[in-house]
């Protein structure tokens, strides 16, 4: 490991990507907070507010409504996406010529852009068109997603496990491949099972890759925005409405700048604040 | 034995992972009529008039040309920008650095949508309204701090006494840096190119609301197409098998650092 010497140039290399980034950054962040704390009636007039947009969207039940939502689309992936992955990533071959095209083949969601996600979905799963859905509806169930809140999640969600369990699995699988074989072989002579092997090798070699994983996971599934809403338009109703959808449709679709920039920057801060705690964590690591 | 069997665990997922695209597939090579009339495991009637209107439109494959040029621009920009910043976080400690590499971070961590406005906003203040470079820079701001976190565990990979080595052999820093250091790490700008190119290829938000008609983006001719005609699901299909290729392509070429990029290049 590299070790770091205190050099105050250092800040030379750093200015171009400070400027680019801050250009796109803090512009339009201030925008934001601006925007948040006036109210406009058109023609560029701006009245100071104060915090009443903070006190109204933090009050209002729709933004409540989504939060929930939300929180509970980013639970399940989680759940289902983490095991899920671990469970591949240890059940795929280590070595030999098929190493690679498990890797290119779950790659391939991942490069597929995220509306065409949505349409891909939509068409895969129309009830009357669609494998899924017709398939589904010949096994006996009712299922149709533009109508029924429940199949709409449900297509939400396997549509998400479809489109980045691949992002857990290829990051579990670097973990493992990165344990030394002779580590096994100590585990064998100590005769330890399957389970232990597991619990006591594998899991702790995977914890780094998995901390990045559920970070990327949280970060994207908290922000997820074209794929529910090519697929389900954020209903029916608003019963797959998630934050991203819901500030769309304030900012743009209703214009209501004010609340939709206290809103934004609610958002904001919750995913500032999780991801800072991982960070933290993921960092503690590495000094160890 | 159960062990003869664990196979059948990436084999069931890579099946479900197929099963939308071979269905995407199957609908693109479909005419409407057919889709709609009745229902088929594969085409009855073989068409290829979906791909010949989108090869033959040029609102069709002008999308594919605008998508390409603002995705390679951003990573053209994202790993140029990224490559000394890396190099600054990992080899000095300098004022503000921890700060300053969580501050790039959060900018992976805000939601798009949260920018979508005012960034309308700031590009057509500076006239860039429409053009592939604003798409471009916008997406910079997600792609560089990417770029930097990946390129950063790279080099942190790579011993001290490397640069050591070469400054007492009487290398300058530039021709240390370009002639030993960066093919050193090439592996690691190949991997950062490939993450650029892929977070930029699968954004829509951004592109969409930056462009209006001279650098639309594929994937909004797609959902234009989807909203405006009824439903023409064959030739939505179609367009979507194109939009796979690209990716197929450039994973083929870093399959074997793939998972090491998704680590960030910590593993």
């Amino acid at each position: 490991m590299a070790t770091k010497t205190t050099n105050q140039k250092a800040w030379l290399f750093v200015i171009p990507v400070v400027l680019l980034v801050a250009f796109n950054a803090v512009i339009p962040l201030m925008t934001v907070v601006n925007y948040s704390v006036q109210e406009t009636f058109g023609d560029n007039v701006f009245f100071w507010e104060g915090v009443k947009w903070f006190e109204q969207v933090l009050q209002s039940e729709r933004f409540h409504a989504a939060l929930g939502r939300q929180l509970v689309f980013t639970s399940i992936i989680l759940l289902v996406e983490i095991p899920l992955g671990i469970a591949v990533a240890l059940t795929m071959p280590r070595k030999g010529p098929w190493v690679s095209v498990c890797l290119v083949l779950m790659a391939l969601p991942l490069l597929i852009p995220w509306n065409v996600v949505g349409s891909m979905w939509n068409i895969f799963a129309l009830p009357e068109t669609g494998l899924l859905g017709k398939g589904l509806n010949v096994l006996g169930f009712d299922y149709n997603f533009t109508r029924q809140p429940l199949a709409a999640w449900f297509t939400t969600i396997l549509m998400d496990v479809w489109h980045w369990t691949s992002l857990v699995v290829l990051l579990a699988y670097a973990g493992l491949c990165s344990i030394p074989d002779a580590f096994y072989q100590a585990a064998k002579i100590d005769g330890a099972g399957r389970w232990a092997i597991f619990r006591f090798i594998q899991l702790p070699k995977m914890k780094r890759v998995l901390t990045i994983a559920i970070l990327l996971r949280f970060m994207d599934s908290f922000m997820i925005y074209t794929e529910p809403f090519v697929l389900t338009g954020g209903g029916p109703g608003n019963t797959t409405t998630f934050l991203s959808i819901d500030l769309v449709k304030v900012a743009l679709g209703q214009f209501d700048l004010g609340p939709a920039a206290a809103m934004s920057l609610i958002y904001f801060l919750i995913v500032l604040l999780v991801c800072w705690v991982f960070y933290t964590l993921m960092m503690k690591d590495e000094v160890e | 034995m159960m062990r003869r069997f664990t196979w059948l665990v990436p084999a069931i997922y890579i099946i479900f992972l197929m099963l939308p695209i071979y269905w995407l597939l199957n609908m693109s090579f479909k005419t409407t009529n057919e889709i709609l009339g009745t229902f088929s495991l594969w085409p009855q009637e073989f068409t290829l008039d979906n791909y010949r209107k989108i090869f033959t439109d040029s609102t069709w494959y002008n999308g594919y040309f605008n998508s390409l040029i603002y995705v390679v621009l951003n990573t053209v920009i994202s790993v140029t920008a990224a490559l000394p910043a890396a190099y600054a976080f990992s080899r000095y400690r300098f004022l503000g650095d921890k700060h300053l590499f969580f501050w790039l971070l959060t900018n992976r961590m805000a939601p798009p949508a949260v920018f979508a406005l005012p960034f309308f906003q700031l590009y057509s203040a500076v006239e860039l309204f429409d053009t592939h470079i604003a798409v471009a820079l916008a997406h910079a701001l997600f792609n560089i701090p990417l770029a930097v976190w990946i390129l950063e565990g790279f080099m942190s990979g790579v011993p001290r006494e490397l640069d050591d080595t070469a400054y007492v052999d009487g290398y300058s820093f530039s021709r240390f840096f370009f002639k030993i250091f960066l093919p050193t790490i090439s592996a690691g700008i190949g991997v950062a190119a490939f993450f650029c190119f892929m977070f930029s290829w699968v954004e829509l938000l951004l592109a969409k609301t930056l462009t209006s008609v001279a650098a639309k983006p594929i994937a909004a001719t797609m959902t234009r197409t989807a909203s405006t005609s009824g439903y023409e699901l064959g030739l939505l299909a179609a367009a979507g098998v194109l939009t796979i290729i690209p990716g197929a392509f450039v994973i083929y070429f870093v399959r074997n650092y793939i998972a090491k990029g998704f680590a960030l290049g910590r593993v």
